[in-house]
């Protein structure tokens, strides 16, 4: 083989995904990124030229960059949830000796054979206010009154948590499999107890999986559009919802271009720091 | 009590998983500061032993005793026993210097000695410089070196290793077993070595402790389980010998007479039959290089056994030739040094059988 066949083999092996991903997604990205410079004029109409009044409006209206901060606040908090509450499971089933661990892992990844919106709609029978939760308070006579649970930021989270802690329970499952043993074995022998070996050697080599199910948390989770129309009230509202607003109910896709490339520019560069400031490449390097 | 001469003491351990004893009724006395290799076949419950006395796995029954006291209601990180793996386990997120001196840490020691120390058991491996890197910028045999400047650093009362040679290549692996050796001989240190290689177990033991399926066969020094097998097993494991059926006559004075079937009768001093109690069937041993070939006219020893031989084969290795040559109906092996040139195929030879270069160990059991 010639040297220049072999530099440009990886090429040749990554052009259907290369392919794909430009017609799926660069070309159409470019559509709304064009769209977004048009103009809708008082009569509905789209017209083509190249005027910034969107970008103008949207940058300069408190309402939008509002609701652009809930949502990244709503995405911090249900990825710092699913972290916290994600780890243990997956800890507990990579350390575990049982025969029937692949049994858990697919119990794990059961709520995936569901319809998301299904899963996020049970919800409303558990939290209504004829839901199963209020119906048992109120039988056991601890409330008078059914308590309003949903329709709030909380049952946002809630919803999104439910949706997104298989992502994280399996990222951080994968890395914590991938220790090898006798570093704890190790590390127990020279005198950390049990738990400043978690700390000392499992903990760390498990924070690339930490890290990757984290950002796919928090990207799912800022760009959801679902949960909160199901799950929330009418100022709970997410930027993913404006984007739908403006498209499907007002049929103003310059608006909606601007909003959706606004929400791409933003957890792209939060993608970015958050690689800096993390190192997930780094990390991958370590065991490469 | 025990004698505050044994560092660690082995008594009645068992160690079963489920239906399957891996580890039977095994007693051992360790002295300390002394070198002492579990050798044995794969399987044979070697590392199941060490993971014992580590503490990483309980034993179904038995007590261990290191220095005198029982430690197996003891957790690992209290033992302070240093451990070696195969496959170096060194933390890959930490450097050298975070490595070495990981153990010290959990230890009443002052921040401003630890520095010192780690540096001298970096020197101790002699790799001084290589503190800030990290284990992935060091090569195999480099990475063993500092598992084992890790793990000698907290001053453990027993050095473990579990085959901490066997994932280097040949040479490297030559070059440790000196330095290893070294190391243990320089600090004194009660070492326990697994290994699966005889000529590791040799080289480098001051005890060499022979197992086969969970039990141990025989303990002793190098040339002890080399010169007197106690096994049948024991003299197949170890270098390559001939193990020929015979039947034991009545003792005369310091000398037993053994028969060997289709052989005739060879006189062998008593203390080469130790092992073999009243039985009338034994298992003669005779080492490939203690069966001598010569020529037709060669002189016979008054206690020797002269057989006409003829060579099948013969593989030969510079200074010295393996021969295997056909005596009666059966097959033997010779490695012999060669004088002037070695024998042919086909030739018709005078196998020598030497008493006192055998030993009479119990009959197999098939
Ligand atoms: N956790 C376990 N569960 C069941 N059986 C085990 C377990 N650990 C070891 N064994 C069995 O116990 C026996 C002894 O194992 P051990 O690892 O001590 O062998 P070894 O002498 O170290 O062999 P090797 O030279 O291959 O490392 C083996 O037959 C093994 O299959
Ligand atoms: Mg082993």
């Amino acid at each position: 083989m010639t040297e220049r066949t072999a530099r440009l083999r990886p090429w040749y092996l990554l052009s259907p995904a290369l392919a794909t991903i430009t017609f799926l997604l660069v070309i159409p990205t470019c559509f709304i990124l064009v769209y977004s410079f048009w103009l809708r004029t008082a009569t509905g109409a789209d017209q083509a030229g190249f005027y910034l009044s969107n970008w103008k409006e949207v940058l300069s209206d408190p309402f939008y960059r509002d609701i652009l901060f809930s949502t990244l606040r709503i995405a911090a908090i249900t990825t710092v949830i699913c972290a916290l509450t994600g780890y243990l499971p997956a800890y507990f089933i990579a350390m575990s000796e049982s025969r029937h661990k692949s049994l858990m892992l697919l119990l794990v990844m059961l709520p995936f054979w569901i319809s998301y919106i299904i899963r996020t709609m049970s919800w409303i029978n558990i939290l209504g206010t004829t839901g199963a939760l209020n119906t048992l308070l109120i039988d056991l006579g601890i409330i008078d009154q059914p308590l309003s649970l949903l329709y709030n930021e909380p049952a946002v989270i809630l919803g999104l948590v439910n949706f997104l802690l298989p992502f994280m329970v399996l990222n951080v499952y994968v890395s914590l499999e991938a220790i090898d043993r006798n570093l704890l074995d190790a590390s127990r022998s020279l005198g950390a107890s049990e738990l400043q070996s978690f700390r000392e050697v499992t903990l760390p080599l498990s924070l690339p999986g930490l890290a990757a199910g984290g950002l796919l948390c928090f990207v799912l989770s800022a760009g959801t559009y679902i949960t909160p129309v199901i799950l929330g009230g009418p100022r709970n509202a997410m930027f993913a919802n404006l984007v739908f607003e403006a498209i499907i109910t007002q049929l103003n896709w310059p608006l909606g271009s601007v909003l959706s490339i606004l929400l791409l520019i933003v957890l792209g560069a939060i993608v970015i720091l958050y690689n800096r400031l993390v190192g997930i490449g780094q990390f991958a390097k370590t065991f490469g | 009590m025990t004698t505050p001469t044994h560092s660690v003491e082995l008594s009645g351990i068992v160690k079963r998983f489920g239906d399957f004893t891996a580890v039977e009724r095994m007693d051992l006395s360790i002295e300390e500061g002394s070198f002492v290799t579990l050798l044995g076949p794969s399987g044979c419950g070697k590392t199941t032993t060490l993971r014992m006395i580590a503490g990483l796995l309980d034993p179904s029954e038995g007590d261990i005793r290191i220095r005198g006291r029982s430690v197996t209601a003891i957790p690992i990180h209290k033992r302070n026993l240093g451990l070696v793996f195969q496959n170096y386990a060194l933390f890959p997120h930490k450097t050298i210097y975070d490595n070495v001196a990981f153990g010290l840490k959990y230890r009443d020691i002052p921040k401003s000695e630890i520095a010192g120390k780690v540096q001298r058991a970096l020197d101790l491996v002699q790799l001084p410089d290589v503190g800030s890197r990290h284990p992935r910028q060091l090569s195999g045999g480099q990475q063993q070196r500092i598992a084992l400047a890790r793990a000698i650093v907290i001053e453990p009362d027993v050095l473990l290793l579990d085959e901490p040679l066997s994932a280097l290549d040949a040479n490297l692996r030559e070059d440790m077993r000196v330095e290893l050796k070294r190391i243990q001989a320089q600090l004194g240190i009660t070492t326990i070595f697994v290994t699966h290689d005889q000529s590791e177990a040799l080289a480098m033991s001051d005890t060499i402790v022979v197992m086969s399926n969970g039990h141990v066969e025989q303990v002793g020094g190098p040339e002890d389980v080399y010169v007197n097998p106690t096994s049948a097993f024991v003299a197949r494991f170890l270098g390559n010998s001939n193990l020929l059926p015979a039947r034991v006559g009545a003792r005369e004075g310091d000398v037993v007479p053994v028969t060997v079937d289709g052989f005739g009768t060879i006189r062998l001093p008593a203390s080469r039959c130790t092992a073999v109690g009243q039985s009338d069937r034994a298992t003669l041993v005779v080492r490939s290089e203690n069966l001598r070939l010569a020529g037709d006219d060669a002189p016979v020893p008054g206690d020797a056994l002269a057989l006409p031989a003829d060579v099948t084969t013969v593989d030969y290795q510079g200074q010295a030739a393996r021969y295997f040559v056909r005596i009666g109906d059966k097959t033997l092996q010779a490695v012999n040094a060669i004088e002037m040139h070695p024998h042919r195929q086909g030739a018709r030879v005078k196998a020598i059988i030497r008493g006192r270069d055998c030993t009479l160990v119990p009959e197999e059991r098939h």
